[in-house]
């Protein structure tokens, strides 16, 4: 890794400082996506602000009809949380389907959706969940927020502060593993509201995206397993063709709606 | 940049370059060569350390941001020559034949051993060893040696 320089933020507003001035900087959290970039020298900031040491960013609560995870919660904490387990089970179950025990200790909720990888598991639970982003610069709907592969609506040195999941009636996680990178080969995220369903798909396309075909599907009470989204717009690679993703997601879709709980 | 850490039990007061990963800190710097890199790019955890308890690839993290923390290491796990338990248990079920994963797999079995007590089942414990590659054994008696050290630990 090239030398940059390294400062650890005491509160957003230090974080912020620290961010504009001068170079190209970074925010580091977990680390588990960052520094295998910057290995590879995908990535070669100036400067990296640790946001891990900012009191309260990490916390977990919830409030009315939305579970608020904060952006440095880290995998293995929302898994085994009390409060998370007994508000939203299935984002529970989510988070330990992500990676690894250890990068389960180390990644958190805020770089996860900052990345936005096409196959990262948190940004379908955000679609699904209607979740509210919000940042230093605002608040934003995740319909809003994943713009496309490895992109979002953030500006430049905006923080996630930390995301409000809407508690659905019932919701359920199924993730097709890949069975090295254990990144999701497609998987689908399915949410029952008192005004509707969300199922948001990632994995499968260059970028997480609602099944509104599926969700019309379920809010009519019709069988899902005629239901088959065109390949065309899928991802084709040496893990999968877009054929069989299509395929997958059907499957995906069924034994979510399965285990919804 | 200084950063203050206690290392296998003794605090440290150390000025790291930022660039420096923990792994590196640990093997090119306080020769603490215990803790191995199978593959540098977070898939083999050859290189697990305990941060604060919990099990972490040290090649995938930055040493400065450790400020306050309590890192062991393969090293710091005996006491007064007696090897730690999960370390016993990898000895007594020969949970190892070239060794080279074996500080990371003990690492990944104390923190198999954290979550789950004695308790954990075959199925579990060879579920969460996912994050650790092992070349040689085909990992039977890996399984058996955590599930051993696990029940020990909580035994004793
Ligand atoms: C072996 C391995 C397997 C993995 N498997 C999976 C998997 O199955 N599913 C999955 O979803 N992910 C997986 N991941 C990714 C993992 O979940 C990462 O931890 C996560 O994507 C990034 O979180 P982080 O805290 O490590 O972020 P970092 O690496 O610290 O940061 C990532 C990016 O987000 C920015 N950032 C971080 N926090 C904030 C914030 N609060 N506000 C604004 N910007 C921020 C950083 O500047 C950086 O650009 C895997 C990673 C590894 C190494
Ligand atoms: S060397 Fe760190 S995971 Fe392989
Ligand atoms: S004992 Fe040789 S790699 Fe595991």
């Amino acid at each position: 890794m090239r030398e940059f320089e390294f400062t650890r933020a005491t509160s957003l507003d230090g974080a912020a400082e620290q961010f504009a001035s001068g170079g190209e900087a970074a925010f580091i959290a977990g680390g588990h996506t960052l520094l295998p970039a910057m290995k590879s020298r995908l990535r070669m900031p100036d400067r990296l602000i640790d946001i891990t040491g900012i009191p309260g960013l990490d916390r977990i609560e919830r409030d009315g009809d939305r579970l608020w995870i904060g952006a440095t919660a880290r995998h293995a904490t929302v898994a085994d949380d009390a409060t998370v387990k007994s508000a939203i089970p299935s984002l529970a179950k989510l988070a330990l389907l992500i990676g690894d025990p250890q990068v389960r200790n180390r990644g958190t909720l805020g770089g996860s959706i900052t990345n936005n990888d096409p196959a990262a598991d948190y940004p379908a639970a955000c679609l699904a969940l209607d979740a509210t982003i919000e940042t230093t610069g605002g608040r934003y709907q995740a319909d809003d927020f994943f713009l496309g592969m490895f992109t979002t609506a953030l500006a430049d040195g905006e923080i996630v502060t930390r995301v409000g999941f809407r508690l659905p009636q019932a919701g359920a996680y199924a993730k097709f593993r890949h069975p090295a990178s254990r990144y999701a080969m497609v998987a689908v995220y399915v949410a029952r509201f008192v005004d509707g369903w969300r199922v948001a798909v990632t994995g499968a396309a260059p970028a997480v995206f609602r099944w509104t075909g599926a969700e019309a599907a379920l809010a009519a009470g019709q069988p899902t397993d005629g239901l088959l989204l065109d390949p065309s717009e899928l991802n084709s690679d040496i893990h999968a063709s877009a054929e069989y993703r299509a395929h997958l997601c059907t499957v995906m879709l069924a034994k979510a709606v399965a285990e919804l709980v | 940049m200084q950063t203050r850490l206690t290392l296998n039990g003794t605090a440290r007061e150390l000025d790291i370059a930022p660039a420096t990963l923990l792994v590196d800190l640990l093997r090119d710097d306080l020769a603490l060569t215990g803790t191995h890199v199978g593959c540098d790019t977070s898939q083999c955890g050859a290189c697990n350390v305990l941060i604060d308890g919990v099990a972490v690839k040290s090649c995938t993290v930055l040493a400065v941001q450790l400020d306050g923390a309590e890192i062991t290491t393969i090293e710091g796990l005996a006491s007064d020559g007696a090897l730690h338990p999960m370390q016993a248990a990898f000895k007594e079920h020969h949970g190892l034949q070239c060794g080279f994963c074996t500080p990371g797999m003990v690492i990944a079995g104390l923190d198999i051993a954290r979550r789950h007590g004695g308790s954990a089942s075959r199925e579990t414990i060879a579920h969460e060893l996912e994050g650790n590659l092992c070349r040689c054994t085909g990992y039977q008696n890996i399984v058996s040696a955590i599930e051993a050290g696990s029940k020990a630990m909580q035994d004793a």
